[in-house]
């Protein structure tokens, strides 16, 4: 396990912000840790990057302890944090030359990087530009190529697309896939479900600073149960006389279903719903989301 | 630290600076301010205060060497908004997580700093001579004038990156950065300590500013030195040495909140 953390424990003043967090991250895989506002994803981060102490606890990246050795650990890591870290009045080029530099990169190689990395972010065009008239999509690539200029082994994105536009979006999704194939190891933190699930080998859902669940999406899905199907009534009349002969949940004035999501099953419920003379206005299949898991566990 | 960290540490500190002097260059505003603002204090004393007040010696003889501490104040405090923009736009994040010495982050905004002070320096130097001010010093004296200012500057630099990141904002930066720029008119720079009321007058005679002045006053316009340049000197030195730990340990507790 190339990162590993056990009982992680921070309070600020009478808050309590992390809860007894552990966490593993295998080389070359993909974690993601998903949480509300508040949870605790930022400050995880910040203790397994060297930035903050926990009060209790321990972390080590690669084998080096984050208390014990921290300018190893930073030797090895990189952190991409909420809001892009870039000097708005240095160029691009000198932003990613200067951090290469603070690398102990050799002059030429910490150049020789950069010119690679304007290119693979499509920034070359901008990179004699202060970074101050970027977009911030442009500034978000900038930031995460900065990140990447000595090779870091475990790469820390802390909520990477939070602001962005939707073109952006995709664009930083690519780049962080093509991290993943290059075998880096990356764990990011985000409140988007389904940025989680594109990107991640394995979730932790964390929520006021302890774990409520761990697994693969997949996992995550099939963990509060499989599809259903619901059944959207006008009014209330309908929508309680159908609750009486379906075995479903009522939500307002959906009735929820639960299904094996075969049309044989659909149909006798429509047969059902038919012989009772009972016409719902819409009919959908649901299939669960992380979403659902997530308010199901979080709830 | 190893003969490969203090190679490490050297080449952090001129990158730091590179930074730091390439952006106080660029921020232009500042830079303007911070450059014109001293010679308008100083044209505003000579032609406008001074026919008021009676030193005994031609007003703009006196007043130079105030305004020389006036300037350096000023471009002091400009650093420790400098640093606290630092702290709080995102950037200090990335460099606490790169393996390098935070003395190095510290040292540049101080290098830049000196570098921006002695600028302005210099240009209230030749501005003040073509107003009439009439210096007697030797090189000697020069050498020693420009050093002391040189090791105050240095000194409350540290001080102002030490404020800048104790600072919750840019702003409260400034506002604490203030009596920078107020100590001054509490010295001997503008009037005479004995003009003042007896209250005011040890304030005046016992705070950092006013041994500075004399000494570079006494050094340049033969003024009598007595034990200025002595606790000139203690002060700055002092100040220098609790500034720089204070800075320093200040930046790295952070990485405790």
């Amino acid at each position: 396990m190339i990162v590993k953390a056990t009982g992680l424990r921070k309070s600020y003043g009478a808050t309590e912000v992390l809860t007894g967090v552990d966490l593993s991250v295998a080389e070359g895989s993909v974690l993601a840790l998903l949480g509300p506002n508040g949870a605790g994803k930022t400050t995880t981060v910040r203790i397994l990057t060297t930035l903050t102490r926990p009060d209790s606890g321990t972390a080590t990246i690669a084998g080096y302890d984050v208390l014990r050795e921290p300018a190893r650990v930073r030797g090895v890591i990189s952190l991409t944090g909420q809001y892009a870290a870039v000097d708005e009045n240095q160029t691009g080029r000198e932003n990613l030359v200067m951090v290469g530099r603070l690398m102990h990169l050799g002059r030429r190689t910490a150049r020789r990087r950069t010119t690679e990395l304007l290119e693979q972010f499509g920034l070359t065009d901008a990179m004699g530009r202060h970074v101050k008239t970027y977009s911030g999509g442009m500034r978000r690539k900038l930031d995460l190529a900065m990140s990447l200029i000595a090779r870091p082994r475990v790469i820390f994105l802390d909520e990477p697309t939070t602001g962005l536009d939707p073109a952006s979006r995709f664009a930083m999704w690519d780049a962080i896939a093509e991290l993943v194939r290059d075998g880096t190891t990356i764990l990011l933190t985000t409140q988007y479900l389904e940025e989680a699930d594109r990107l991640a080998d394995r979730i932790v859902l964390l929520d006021h600073g302890r774990i409520v669940a761990s697994g693969t999406a997949d996992a995550l899905k099939t963990q509060i149960g499989g599809e259903r199907i619901e059944l959207r009534f006008t009014d209330e009349v309908q929508l309680l006389k159908a609750a009486g002969v379906l075995n479903g949940v009522v939500d307002q004035l959906v009735l929820n279903v639960p299904s094996d999501g075969t049309a044989a099953h659909l149909h006798q419920v429509l047969d059902v719903l038919r012989d009772n003379g009972l016409m719902p206005e819409r009919v959908s299949s649901h299939r669960p989301t992380l979403d659902d898991v997530f308010l199901a566990l979080t709830a | 630290m190893s003969h490969q960290g203090v190679v490490a540490a050297c080449s952090d500190v001129v990158t730091m600076i590179d930074r730091s002097v390439r952006l106080a260059r660029r921020n232009v505003d500042t830079l303007f301010v911070s450059l014109l603002l001293p010679l308008l204090m100083m044209a505003l004393f000579v032609y406008v205060f001074g026919g008021a007040i009676n030193t005994g010696t031609e007003y703009v003889n006196y007043v130079v060497p105030g305004i020389l501490l006036l300037t350096t104040g000023y471009g002091a405090s400009s650093t420790a908004m400098v640093v606290a923009d630092d702290m709080h736009n995102g950037m200090i994040d990335r460099l606490r997580s790169l393996p390098i010495h935070s003395f190095a982050v510290l040292t540049g905004h101080v290098v830049a700093s000196v570098a921006r002070n002695a600028t302005s320096t210099a240009i209230v130097i030749v501005a003040s001579l073509a107003m009439g001010f009439r210096p007697n010093g030797g090189v000697v004296d020069w050498l020693a004038a420009i050093g002391l200012l040189l090791l105050y500057v240095v000194a409350l630099s540290w001080l102002a990156a030490g404020l800048g990141v104790i600072a919750k904002s840019v702003e409260s930066a400034s506002a604490l950065s203030f009596f920078m720029l107020f100590l001054p008119y509490l010295s001997s720079a503008f009037v005479q300590p004995e003009t003042m009321p007896s209250w005011l007058r040890p304030i005046s005679e016992h705070q950092p500013i006013t041994p500075v002045i004399e000494t570079v006053r006494s050094l340049l316009i033969g003024t009598p030195m007595e034990n200025n340049g002595r606790v000139a000197l203690a002060w700055c030195c002092g100040l220098l040495l609790f500034s720089v730990v204070l800075a320093t340990s200040l930046y790295r507790r952070r990485s405790n909140r």
